[in-house]
């Protein structure tokens, strides 16, 4: 945002400015102030989790380095830890066997959190999709901020990818806990983990796999009683 | 260095080894006679045996690969198939035991070669092949407590839609459905009667830790306990989502596990469903900093069965130029950024992974102007390559300002081969090698052993910085090599730092090649580079099984290919390198600082595309 543009957007239009001095001064409310020079120091800060998962975490990874340069979006500070991060760029297939973490990483990522699915893979299974351990998509299990699709994206997909969140970032206010759960009365809820069991279960649809498994069972009491 | 022309032989050695064999075993060894295959199929009650004295006597003493097969409808039989080599070179002497699919069990062949290690492993995860004597016999890609075993040709997958590709769904109707839409509870699963998930206890990691060594050590005077210490799968020097599960004594390794799977993308089921062209663009996704050499090991697995066939033409002088040029330049490509991984890991964070990276991206350049993509190329095809090289293209290579430039693509490969890569190989040399910390950190650590690198079935510049001089290149030639001129690098202390120059001779070795490809490439200007027929959407592949073999960067990156003459596979098997040499990373790291496992793991140089596969 350059600083005209800046101004522009934290200026309250009701309130009248002097000619030659709107490109100076802007007059606003405290909310309104709040909201702008937060979310300002939040977008050009995002500290992202170096997390890679498949061949996407490569092309990450050239983003990062100099021909690309992630660091122009004061973005290049690649977190281990997911207590220090903000994002999670979740770069690649991911495996049921790899949900289970993923899903523990972003309940111990400290809010504000945002996740952006990279490649065709975290989106939606990808060409993997089929596979007998592929999760299709990671937004079956954490809510997701953007979407950056290509097999794998190049680095200027994804610096758009990173672009549209500080867009979103921009658009959020310190005033709507439904846009930003964390602002909201108390923690917010964590996603539950999934087990593995025979197969993947995901606690949340636990009670729904219960109910088919009844219908198929009552449904083979029946054929039986029929057969009789 | 190997020899250069071999000798005529006059008897085939393979033919030779196996009349021995019959000669020792009598009936325990029988000739497998079907057609299109080779090797000999052996009596599972003498498989020890036999295993030992094709070790011992015939000196067939690298296990290259071990794969199973689900002969479902054509025999019914479960089969384990070994493919054993000479270290000085030649072809396969191939091994098959066979079991019956209820109850199968074969004995392990873990003790004759300690490679079979892991793929037993495998084969008893994805196949439930039970090996009898395996030290450690439980699911190695899967979590244990997954019901089934999923590369078994009756087992069907939660989304399960058709047995062979292309899907009826898809075409040629093309109606389009989400399988999650149709089978959304996954109703091939084999839940357990009476499975719940409230008072459930997920084996997945209870396995990992119950065969841990825990407890409290006594030595002399002091006692420590022994504490284990997960690395990964998030972890920033684990490549990736690889999982180390160590046990420690004080900072010393006792144990050490590796845990995989957290990428295993189920590329052989879907291999299995797809027809033969339709896996060329998976197999870039195995290791993905080399989708090329990936593409032309598959390209010659498939070409080995089709030259059975009638119309088969084999790939002109110019694809296989194209083809060695492809792959030599991949392999500067990873070798550079494989060091600087390496540096990443001993604690040099990311810059000399930087100035690597800034190669990779002028030859991924010169990849995405002839093959469309910069990572995913998709590029060989059986009989040739999928397209020329253009006449030009663009890049930002040799400006200051990075600005891009129109260059004449030979142009660009001369400055590339001739100037700009030598520079970038000798810089590396220049500020890493002399290093005090690189030195002191790497020069005698991890050791692997001439013997155990072989009997762990380590390929590549693992193997080569061991002291054995094994390079596919030279040991069973393909494509342009046999004329080509280039030494194989070998170096003899078997540590991290051997490990690391290694890198540095293939790629000097390999600019020496590419630097006569591209005379080859001129010459040869205005060639077909594909030898089959355009627009052939499945060549047909006749009924038999290959093994293609390709030296990829990492080291023997094999596909066992069985067909039955349809359109799709019958069996798909990868022989991924960074999967096998992780077999040695115990070995290797017994008895070293915690620290330093790290510091071999980047030295082994692994991808978990290719490793979980």
């Amino acid at each position: 945002m350059t600083e005209s543009n800046f101004l522009r957007e934290l200026h309250d239009p009701d309130v009248p400015v002097p000619e030659g001095m709107q490109s100076s001064v802007a007059v606003t409310n405290l909310r309104k102030l709040a909201d702008t020079v937060y979310n300002w120091g939040r977008r050009n800060s995002i500290w992202p989790m170096a997390f890679g998962l498949a061949c996407c975490a490569i092309e990450m990874i050239a983003t990062a380095s100099s021909r690309f340069d992630q660091a122009r979006f004061g973005m290049e500070v690649l977190r281990a830890s997911p207590r220090q991060a903000d994002l999670m760029l979740v770069s690649g297939t991911v495996t049921k066997k790899m949900v289970v973490p993923i899903v523990r990483l972003y309940n111990q990522m400290s809010e504000p959190k945002y996740v952006l699915a990279m490649g065709a893979c975290a989106i939606g299974g990808g060409p993997f999709k089929e596979g007998y351990n592929v999760v299709s998509g990671v937004d079956k299990y954490i809510p997701v901020d953007v979407y950056v699709p290509g097999c794998p994206p190049t680095p200027q997909a994804l610096l758009w990818g990173l672009i549209k969140l500080q867009e979103k970032i921009d658009k959020q206010s310190l005033g709507n806990a439904n846009s930003t759960p964390w602002y909201g009365r108390g923690p917010s809820d964590e996603v539950p983990v999934p087990v593995l069991g025979p197969d993947i279960v995901d606690p949340r649809q636990a009670h729904l796999l219960r109910r088919e498994a009844e219908a198929v069972q009552a449904q083979m009491v029946q054929a039986e009683g029929e057969e009789n | 260095m190997a020899d250069q022309s071999p000798a005529v032989e006059t008897v085939n050695p393979v033919d030779d080894a196996i009349n021995h064999l019959i000669e020792k075993f009598g009936a325990a060894v029988q000739r497998d006679t079907r057609d299109g295959y080779s090797g000999v199929i052996v009596d599972p009650a003498q498989l020890v045996r036999v295993g030992r004295y094709v070790r011992d006597t015939l000196n067939y003493e690298y296990l290259a690969n071990a794969a199973a097969v689900d002969y479902l409808g054509k025999g019914d039989h479960l089969e384990m198939v070994y493919h054993t080599y000479r270290v000085s070179g030649g072809p396969a002497l191939v091994l098959k035991a066979q079991t019956p699919r209820e109850d199968a069990v074969l004995p392990s062949l873990v003790p004759v070669w300690p490679g079979a290690n892991f793929q037993e492993r495998e084969a008893w995860d994805l196949m439930g092949i039970r090996f009898d004597g395996h030290p450690n016999l439980k699911r190695i890609l899967m979590w244990e407590g997954f019901a089934g075993h999923p590369l078994r040709k009756d087992w069907k997958e939660a989304y399960y839609e058709q047995d062979q590709k292309p899907f009826d769904s898809r075409w040629p109707g093309g109606q389009v459905s989400r399988s999650e839409e149709h089978n959304a509870y996954g109703k091939n699963v084999k839940y357990p009667d009476g499975f719940t998930l409230d008072d459930y206890e997920s084996l997945a990691e209870k396995a990992i830790y119950d065969t841990m060594p825990l407890g409290v050590d006594v030595s002399a005077d002091i006692s420590t306990d022994r504490v284990v210490v997960s690395l990964g799968p998030q972890h920033p020097s684990t490549h990736g989502v690889f999982r180390m599960v160590a046990a420690i004594e004080g900072e010393t390794i006792r144990g050490l596990e590796p845990v995989m799977g957290y990428l295993h993308r189920n590329h052989e089921k879907i291999g299995e469903r797809n027809t033969f062209l339709q896996n060329m663009p998976f197999t870039d996704r195995l290791d993905y900093f080399c989708s090329l050499s990936n593409n032309l090991g598959y390209a010659l697995g498939v070409e080995q069965l089709m030259a059975h066939g009638a119309r088969w033409e084999a790939p002109s002088r110019r694809a296989e130029a194209i083809r060695v040029l492809m792959v030599e330049l991949t392999r500067i490509l990873n070798h550079l950024v494989a060091i600087g991984f390496m540096l990443n890991d001993l604690g040099a964070y990311f810059t000399p992974l930087m100035y690597a990276i800034i190669e990779r991206e002028l030859i991924l350049d010169f990849f995405e102007a002839v093959t469309g993509s910069r990572m995913m190329c998709n590029y060989m095809r059986f009989g040739g390559v999928a397209a020329d090289l253009p006449a030009s293209l663009r890049s930002t290579a040799n400006q200051v300002n990075d600005r891009v430039r129109e260059f004449d693509t030979m142009q660009y490969l001369r400055e590339l081969i001739h100037d700009r890569l030598p520079r970038a190989v000798d810089q590396t040399d220049q500020l890493l090698t002399t290093n005090e910390i690189v030195t002191s950190r790497c020069i005698d650590v991890g050791i692997l052993s001439k013997e155990d690198a072989i009997a762990y079935s380590a390929a590549g510049p693992v193997l080569r910085a061991s002291g054995v001089p094994y390079d596919i290149r030279r040991a069973e030639p393909y494509s342009l090599y046999p004329e080509l001129e280039f030494d194989v690098a070998v170096r003899y202390h078997g540590d991290i730092y051997d490990r690391y120059l290694i890198r540095l001779d293939e790629m000097r070795q390999s600019l020496r090649i590419l630097k006569q490809i591209l005379p080859i490439l001129e010459e040869t200007k205005g060639q077909s580079f594909f030898s089959g027929r355009g627009g052939i959407y499945s060549p047909r592949v006749p009924a038999g099984e290959s093994y293609g073999r390709a030296e990829n960067p990492k080291g023997e990156l094999g596909y066992y290919i069985v067909s039955d003459g349809g359109q799709n596979p019958w069996r798909y098997h990868v022989r991924a390198p960074s999967f096998i040499n992780l077999t040695a990373l115990e070995q290797m790291s017994k008895g070293n600082k915690i620290a330093d496992v790290v510091a071999i793991l980047g030295s082994i140089d692994i991808v978990l595309g290719e490793l979980d596969r």
